[in-house]
């Protein structure tokens, strides 16, 4: 079983017991344990069940590697699935509950898979879920999703909160490990800012658990030292808890804060995401221990070798009181060492190698009295749910028992990789190191910034350097080298420090357990844990042509899983390379992708949630309409009142009223949002007449003209009034979701083709309050309020004039997107609300009514008038849209106008805008196209237009609409069939697109 | 003619690790043209009050000044009731030559926040390299905080002037007061 010991423990304070649930079972930790630690304290080996076969399982790592032990944790506001039981620290009340099992984790009826697994090989779902078609969506689809998922996705709101933070530095360092915090020192003394990042809740990494010194010093002792002198440096700057989550372009790094996960009951932010823009950047980030291959593999109990000497030092938690080591290298040596010092059986030490002689470690192992078994190796463990004893083999041979040993725990090493991804991030590449089988950074090929120079650097383990000495020396040097070419002077007399070295034999390549394991022992050989992967799987897919690691990795799912393969990686591809008869460097690597570990949703969110989620953009008069029954519209980032509900009034039925008042009293509509683009200078007319598809530079001062805007390829873009305010100056209306898009247009033609002519642009969109006061009425409410004469002489219809209203220092334009007598009146923003109050006082007995943006699309439709985003849709062209009269023939040039002479535009068969009027009086469909004879190529029927906008019109009490129709305007008269999506076919007459006041004499009283 | 009434009224918040207050209107005129023109610079001494600021700086004093925003466009800043003396004066300086000057005043929302912590609240909202070393003096920048352009300065070591558009005030207030929220101290500089 598995047990805290009475004494080590390094990193716990036991005198703070804390209690937490697993499953719903009381238990008890220390502070300084890793929810990992603690359970396996209390003899819980069994954490989880694996994804396909159910298979029973427990930890095998101790780190961000762990690819088992996953657990649901927390409840309702707090709850996250697929929690690392490695990386997530105890804290009092803690909830976990392990995943993927029914009924329950220790009687799982899924474990039937592992029974089946002889029939759900690689490529199992591709294979069986092909055929029948039919069953894709109803039977296929249904099944895996329901056997699929690890934890259980979140059901409430999350409780907590996230920010970012934007930090800079010369030298970012990933790992606050020996080789992390001696380039820290190395750095830091140059006087660079330095920014160093370790992941977990201490510094050191593992150098303290395995011991040595440097200096002649204690590692330990050394680690205290280095930090010491580091805090003493302000321009050094340490974080605990913040992982490198990914590098990418330009020294850009992510890093993942995690603040009150250990706390929850802390105030502030639970994750906060570190945007670093770094000089250079050092990743320190050590290197992971890989499993071996021999059947039973995944069996509770068996564990890597390092992380049980991590479970043992850092928390004096015994997995098991019977342990035998399997290895190919000397390292694992150590834990047996350490167990046999904590009082522990170590049985026997299987070593795959035969060694010509004893090195230092295999020496003390022997001087301890542990029988080592060279060139042998684990034909099976045997166990259910926990690991209960080994049989022995040759590991030459294909693996004939020898010998049975009982044993509660395995400890295996197959070497280590040094962990490359963030190296790999940005295009890093890797070299094969056949010293250490393992791949390793290619300091030749770094990943490259902008001036074709490397900006990232690995130290350390990282670097493919294993023994302490020579850790601490390429740390040193990668620091050194790293300031030379950011332009940093070090101090002179600085040298590395120096670590005892012991004498290492060489580890051997084992990438099967025993060599020759037959068909029956790969089958129950895993390399992907979590996606319960196996050999057989591999070599299987080899096999069927899966020869490209990504392809194979894709087949069989290898390092798919949340771990990203971290332990399964090279024993994959080293059993691909096998399948292959290929050598592993041929084979290659798949890509390492960000973020190196899982990252919550909510940190890459940040603070951009609730109110904060968007910007929302409010008009001055934003709080008035609000508390006068505002039903709101998003236009753009805007909001804007789509009607305005009075009491218990539907909101169509306050949309009615709106637009009956607006034709018989009078209406008043927040027009802010609606861009104003002041354009000035010698060249500004000449501008906008290739701006505009009509002629804007013989506009008179004091005048007022339409335009539309298309883009280079002919297209619709905008469209709006223009005011000619003196004689080189023009202010140009955009549509409100135009406004900054038109501006961003106007300056980048102006800077980038146009450059030397002399043309400045402002945007004031918000400048101003522009309120539209539209009606019979309009004249008479402006007249009340006094200042400026507003009559018809004075101030005709398309004109517009500076001066005072009540007051009020503003401009009046006459303009009318309704038909009626209108003018639209522009304030300083700060000065908005006053002047809409005032308007609605004066109005008070004139029949004055807010109204909103439905009833101005109602009222412009009844016109005829065009919707930018309604009527065109980025492939509608003005002459579409019976708009040429709009289009200036006499003008050499104007943006669009080549590409609107282009064949397909020119084209008679477009279809053109038309009026809708249905049979019945009903209003048409939005967006219904009308049907023709016949089908098209997919069996279709073919179709002759479409509907673009649509309307009841109150003040004509029948259903309107405009639509795009082929041969529309030679068709009047025609009636259309329109299916509607709710069974429905709609008639519809095709007619003139103007249904109300044809003259237009209401707008021009 | 009304009272000017900001976007926010004025509103304020010291719930947190720095205070926010919306402050204003303040006057601003764009000014765009040739900032080496001999005679736009006079005019745009004489509308700001200050001297003309080097790239990437303004020169404030008070409640005027002037800041760099583009190597073509100085923001002037001057009392809201100012304003259209000021510009009517530029603008009348500038006759003869091409260059645009316009009110914006009214288009902007201003911010001042306060307090040991302003430097990491402004680093959590705008990709600035807010050291102490890095941003100093007169410096001004045009940045983005969160999702909205906006532009500041630090007018001294404790507080910093913040200036967005004024549809998104609201936006910006709640961003500031969530960026200070207690508990959320990084201690970066420290």
């Amino acid at each position: 079983m598995s047990t805290r010991l009475a004494t080590g423990g390094r990193l716990l304070n036991t005198a703070k017991p804390l209690n937490f649930t697993f499953n719903g079972k009381q238990l008890r930790g220390y502070e300084g344990d890793t929810l990992a630690s603690a359970l396996l304290a209390n003899d819980q080996m069994l954490m989880g069940r694996s994804f396909k076969y159910h298979r029973p399982r427990g930890v095998v790592a101790a780190g961000p590697e762990e690819p088992n032990a996953l657990v649901n944790l927390g409840s309702e506001g707090r709850f996250e699935p697929n929690q690392r039981v490695t990386t997530t620290e105890l804290f009092d009340g803690l909830e976990a509950a392990s995943q993927n099992h029914w009924p329950s984790l220790e009687f799982d009826v899924g474990a039937i898979n592992t029974h089946l697994s002889r029939f759900l090989p690689a490529g199992f779902y591709y294979k069986m879920f092909m055929y029948p078609r039919s069953f894709w969506k109803h039977v296929y689809e249904p099944f895996i999703r329901h056997s699929a998922g690890l934890g259980k996705a979140p059901k409430a709101r999350d409780a907590d909160t996230y920010e970012h933070f934007h930090a800079f530095c010369d030298v970012l360092i990933v790992g606050g490990g020996v080789a992390g915090l001696e380039a820290a020192r190395t750095a830091g003394r140059s006087g660079a800012r330095v920014l160093l990042l370790e992941q977990t809740n201490h510094f050191g990494g593992r150098a303290p658990v395995d011991g040595g010194t440097v200096d002649g010093k204690p590692v330990d002792k050394f680690v205290e030292e280095i930090l010491a002198e580091l805090s003493e440096m302000e321009n050094v700057q340490l974080r605990l808890r913040t992982m490198g989550a990914g590098v990418y372009d330009h020294g850009y790094v992510l890093g993942y804060e995690q603040l009150t996960d250990h706390v929850p009951e802390n105030a502030g932010p639970r994750h906060r995401l570190w945007r670093i823009r770094a000089g250079h950047v050092i990743t320190a980030t050590g290197a992971i221990e890989r499993p071996l291959s021999f059947a039973g593999n995944d069996i509770p109990g068996v564990m890597l070798a390092g992380a049980m000497r991590d479970y043992l030092v850092n928390f004096g938690v015994s997995v098991g009181d019977r342990t035998v080591l399997v290895t190919n290298n000397d390292n694992a040596y150590l834990t047996a060492i350490a167990l046999k010092h904590a009082g522990l059986d170590v049985p026997a030490i299987l070593d795959a190698r035969v060694l010509p002689q004893d090195s230092e470690l295999v020496a003390q192992a022997r001087a301890l009295g542990i029988r080592i078994l060279m060139g042998h190796a684990i034909s099976a463990v045997k166990g259910g749910k926990r690991v209960t004893g080994i049989a022995i083999c040759s590991q030459a041979g294909e693996g004939a028992v020898l010998e049975e040993i009982a044993c509660d725990a395995v400890a295996m090493s197959g070497g280590w990789s040094p962990v490359v991804h963030l190296w790999s991030h940005c295009g890093g590449k890797l070299r094969w190191d056949s010293k250490r089988a393992c791949f390793s950074p290619d300091v030749d090929n770094p990943p490259k910034g902008a001036d074709g120079v490397g900006f990232v650097t690995t130290a350390g383990a990282a670097s493919g350097m294993f023994p302490l000495d020579d850790v601490l020396h390429d740390a040193h040097a990668a620091a050194d080298g790293v300031m030379t070419t950011l332009g940093f002077k070090l101090p002179r007399d600085i040298s590395p420090p120096n670590a005892a070295r012991r004498e290492e034999a060489p580890m051997a390549p084992v990438w099967m357990m025993p060599h020759g394991a037959g068909a029956k022992l790969r089958e129950k050989t895993w390399l992907d844990y979590q996606n319960d992967v196996k050999v057989s799987d591999v070599r299987l897919a080899a096999q069927e042509g899966f020869v490209s690691v990504e392809h194979a990795k894709r087949y069989t799912t290898l390092g798919m899983a949340t771990d990203q393969g971290k332990l399964s990686n090279i024993n994959g591809l080293a059993t691909l390379a096998g399948a292959l008869d290929a050598e592993i460097p041929t084979v290659g690597t798949t890509t390492f992708r960000p973020p190196y570990h899982p990252i919550s949703m909510g940190a890459i969110g940040g603070g951009a949630r609730g109110a904060t989620f968007q910007p929302l953009r409010r008009t001055p008069m934003h709080d008035w309409h609000d508390a006068n029954g505002a039903i709101w519209e998003p236009v753009g980032q805007w909001r804007r009142t789509y009607a305005y509900t009075r009491g218990l009034e539907s909101t169509h039925d306050a949309v009615m009223r709106e637009v009956k008042n607006v034709r018989e009293n009078l209406g008043l509509l927040d027009a802010s949002t609606l861009g104003k683009i002041i354009v000035k200078g010698p060249d500004a007319g000449r501008f906008l007449d290739m701006l505009y598809t009509n002629m804007m530079s013989t506009l008179k001062p004091g005048k007022c003209r339409y335009g539309l805007m298309c883009n280079e390829n002919g297209f619709l873009i905008d469209d709006g009034v223009v005011a000619r305010i003196d004689e080189d100056t023009w202010l140009c209306h955009t549509t409100t979701g135009g406004a900054e898009s038109i501006h961003a247009h106007m300056e980048e033609w102006l800077q980038t083709e146009w450059w030397d002519w002399q043309v400045y642009v402002a945007n004031v969109t918000e400048q101003y309050a522009q309120i539209a006061v539209v009606g019979p009425n309009a004249r008479q409410a402006l007249e009340r309020l006094g200042g400026m004469d507003v009559s018809k002489e004075t101030l005709g219809f398309m004109d517009w004039a500076d001066g005072t209203l009540g007051g009020f220092n503003c401009r009046v334009y006459r303009i009318s997107f309704s038909g009626e007598l209108s003018y639209e009146i522009a304030v300083d923003a700060s000065h908005g609300q006053a002047l809409w109050d005032a308007l609605m006082a004066v109005g008070a007995d004139l029949g004055v009514m807010p109204y909103g943006t439905e009833a101005l699309h109602i009222l412009r439709a009844e016109k005829g008038f065009i919707m930018i985003g309604d009527e065109s849709d980025g492939t509608v062209i003005p002459q579409d849209l019976g708009l040429s009269w709009a289009i200036s023939k006499k003008k050499d040039d104007y943006l669009g106008k080549r590409a609107q002479a282009r064949s397909h535009m020119a084209d008679p068969e477009r279809w053109q805008l038309v009026g809708l009027e249905t049979t019945d009086g009903s209003t048409l469909p939005d967006g219904a196209y009308a049907v023709g004879e016949g089908t098209n190529d997919n069996g279709q029927r073919n179709t002759v237009g479409r509907v673009t906008s649509t309307y009841h019109s109150p003040n004509l009490g029948k259903g309107i609409a405009m639509g795009l129709v082929h041969h529309g305007p030679d068709r009047m008269g025609e009636v259309l069939s329109f299916p509607g999506v709710d069974g429905k076919v709609y008639e519809a007459r095709i007619v003139d697109p103007v249904f109300y006041d044809k003259d237009g004499e209401k707008q021009n009283v | 003619m009304s009272d000017p009434v900001s976007a926010l009224k004025n509103i304020f918040d010291d719930t947190g690790l720095v205070r926010v207050s919306e402050i204003g209107p303040i006057g601003m005129v764009t000014l765009r043209g040739d900032l080496s023109d001999k005679v736009l610079g006079k005019a745009a001494v004489a509308a700001g009050g200050v001297n003309l600021p080097e790239q990437g700086q303004c020169n404030t004093e008070g409640s005027q000044g002037i800041a760099w925003m583009s190597s073509d466009e100085l923001l002037i800043m001057c009392p809201y009731a100012d304003v259209h003396a000021r510009l009517a004066d530029l603008q009348e300086k500038l006759a003869g030559s091409h260059a645009l000057a316009v009110n914006v005043s009214d288009a902007r929302a201003v911010f001042d926040i306060t307090g040991d912590h302003l430097r990491e609240v402004i680093a959590k909202l705008a990709p600035v390299d807010m050291h102490p070393d890095q941003f100093n003096g007169t410096m001004f920048r045009r940045t983005r905080f969160a999702q909205v352009p906006a532009a500041f300065w630090m007018p001294d070591g404790r507080s910093a002037r913040i200036v967005c558009f004024r549809s998104v005030a609201q936006y910006m207030f709640d961003l500031l007061k969530d960026a200070a929220m207690p508990g959320s101290e990084v201690r970066h500089y420290a």
